[in-house]
């Protein structure tokens, strides 16, 4: 019988490892939401394609965690036995698609945030990390540029579109602090070289997303307080409804192959 | 944008260095840039290529499916026309 996995009090490696891949986890599992649904078979095939993208992330990423918890454990364990509070994604990964505006606000503001971080780790002091980023970089700089490219489409496009995603943004900006809050767990990993201090990956991305809103004729939101506690593993009660759609399988039938 | 469809475009993919780009198909984009964006996550998710080209349907030219007896079966009896008469090397490759 498989028991759950707890990462209360887990080596600061492992939560930080987890961080990464619950993100593309949460993410890949919410955009695959999308999948015949899309406003256009073009954009349809698209999204699809980049939720297969941060699948393969998190896979790569769960293989690491698992061995960092011992030969019991394989990848599948991470993301299928383990409750809320033991994820650590950013809180904005988990929130619902929404229209097809906020689902692009989204991903903007999520894939410039990742373009930074993982061009920073692509020189990761952890071998592992280090060579995960090398390989993911492609595919999110690829992501970064498409959100960014129907951003500005829709930004600059008629004024329904314009106001649509204008309140996108507006709603989703206090969801975007979270990016940049350290705790010590960022601060330890970015001391070992490991890691990347999110403080340092601000201005890149607010001077990006700044750029691309402008070009999109959008104003940028202004906010005085942020959502935080995803990557403590507090989270909204979105993440339960798609834990259970995602791992009912698993858990009623552990033994389950393909 | 308004509620008319965006308008097609035709994507020529080339496989790999050396090659010719050719048509794999069609697609709908607003514009030559989310032309190219689909085109590349249509048509070359299994590394079909390493270029892409497209052009809006609009553009093409074709010759009137009436006119193929005068344009083509001409050609038909010409058998000297065919460089079948020549032994070709393997080492040439691709003609």
């Amino acid at each position: 019988m498989k028991k759950n996995i707890h990462t209360q009090g887990a080596p600061p490696l492992l939560i930080y490892t987890l961080r990464l891949a619950d993100n593309a986890m949460i993410l890949g599992q919410r955009l695959s939401e999308w999948c015949g649904h899309g406003p256009e078979l073009e954009l349809d095939i698209a999204l699809s394609n980049i939720a297969l993208d941060q699948l393969g992330h998190a896979r790569m990423l769960y293989q690491y965690a698992a061995k960092q918890l011992g030969p019991d454990y394989t990848e599948d364990d991470l993301p299928f036995f383990r409750d809320a509070d033991s994820f650590h994604n950013l809180l904005i990964v988990e929130l619902p698609n929404g229209h097809w505006g906020d689902t692009l606000a989204r991903q903007f503001l999520f894939d410039t945030y990742n373009y930074f971080l993982y061009r920073r780790l692509c020189s990761s002091a952890d071998d592992t990390i280090k060579s995960i980023a090398q390989k993911a970089i492609k595919e999110i700089t690829y992501h970064a540029q498409w959100s960014a490219e129907w951003v500005i489409r829709l930004g600059d496009g008629t004024q329904e579109s314009h106001q649509k995603i204008q309140k996108s943004f507006e709603d989703l900006w206090m969801w975007t602090g979270e990016f940049f809050m350290a705790d010590e767990i960022d601060c330890q990993m970015a001391e070992y070289g490991i890691g990347v201090h999110p403080e340092q990956l601000k201005d890149a991305w607010r001077s990006k997303v700044e750029e691309i809103l402008d070009i999109a004729t959008l104003h940028v939101p202004d906010a005085t307080w942020y959502q935080r506690g995803g990557k403590q593993g507090r989270h909204t009660e979105y993440l339960g409804y798609i834990l259970a759609e995602m791992q009912h399988l698993p858990r009623m039938y552990p033994e389950a192959k393909w | 944008m308004s509620t008319d469809q965006w308008p097609l475009w035709e994507v020529f993919i080339r496989s790999k260095n050396g090659l010719s780009h050719k048509h794999v198909g069609s697609l709908h984009a607003p514009d030559a840039q989310t032309a190219l964006l689909n085109a590349r996550d249509v048509y070359t998710r299994r590394s079909e290529g390493v270029s892409i080209w497209v052009v809006e349907a609009r553009h093409i030219h074709a010759s009137s499916p009436d006119a193929k007896e005068p344009l083509f079966s001409p050609a038909d009896d010409k058998v000297y026309r065919h460089p079948t008469f020549y032994d070709i090397p393997d080492e040439v490759g691709h003609m």
